[in-house]
């Protein structure tokens, strides 16, 4: 699946946007993963109430399913307006 | 219903105009504009704002459907810029219309509650002392209560 980082969770990251195979089903498990391959993903991943989740462009949560899911994206709480 | 997101400035005057002509019908038109305030010492540079391309565009729609089922109205206008403002630039405006004043002042209060906290804009501040994200305010998240 595609997982996007926006604002400062993609300058943590370095990245805005990468392509990963994984075997987590929920966003939850992806976030466990992601942080244990990196110290640059524990970072940004520190604190997870200072972030949000959009899976597949729809506001959801770390419970999320993930099966079927082709995008996820995290970022900061937004700012908009 | 129109929904833009766009880098280019908007002319608020000619797309209040526009809004407000061919809605004969509606005997209110309510317009707000976002500017970029200037901190008050004038050290603000900038203002980049960045934003979820895709995301951005369903969420704006999916909050002026809500918009239009909750209140009695004509239409509905979002015009919101990304990429980097300086201060006394217009950020973003909302329109609405409708037959009586209420609802349109309420469904675009709405609006701007709900684009503030729930679509995929995060804004940046430039300074002399270099770039910090704004943090969304807890105030935000709470204004959505009230609706």
């Amino acid at each position: 699946m595609n997982v996007l980082y926006f604002a400062w969770v993609r300058e943590r990251i370095g990245i805005p946007r990468e392509r990963v195979e994984t075997q987590a089903e929920t966003v939850g498990e992806l976030v466990e993963e992601l942080s244990a391959r990196e110290e640059r993903y524990a970072a940004a991943f520190a604190d997870m109430s200072a972030l949000r989740v959009a899976v597949d462009q729809e506001l959801s949560s770390f419970d999320a399913p993930l099966a079927g899911v082709q995008e996820v994206a995290f970022f900061p709480p937004m700012t908009g307006g | 219903m129109r929904i833009v997101v766009q880098q280019a400035p908007f002319d608020f005057g000619q797309e209040a105009q526009d809004f407000a002509s061919g809605h004969s019908n509606m005997g209110a038109i309510v317009t707000f504009t976002g500017v970029v305030r200037d901190t008050g010492d004038g050290a603000l540079e900038a203002m980049e704002i960045e934003h979820y391309p895709g995301m951005t565009e369903a969420a704006l729609t999916k909050i002026a459907d809500e918009a239009l089922a909750r209140w009695s109205l004509g239409d509905v206008l979002v015009i919101h810029r990304h990429g980097r403002l300086v201060p006394g630039e217009m950020i973003m405006m909302v329109a609405t219309a409708s037959r009586h004043r209420k609802d349109a002042f309420e469904a675009a209060e709405f609006l701007m509650d709900y684009l503030k906290s729930r679509a995929p804009f995060w804004k940046r501040e430039v300074t002399g002392q270099g770039a910090a994200w704004v943090a969304a305010r807890d105030e935000d998240e709470a204004a959505l209560e009230r609706w």
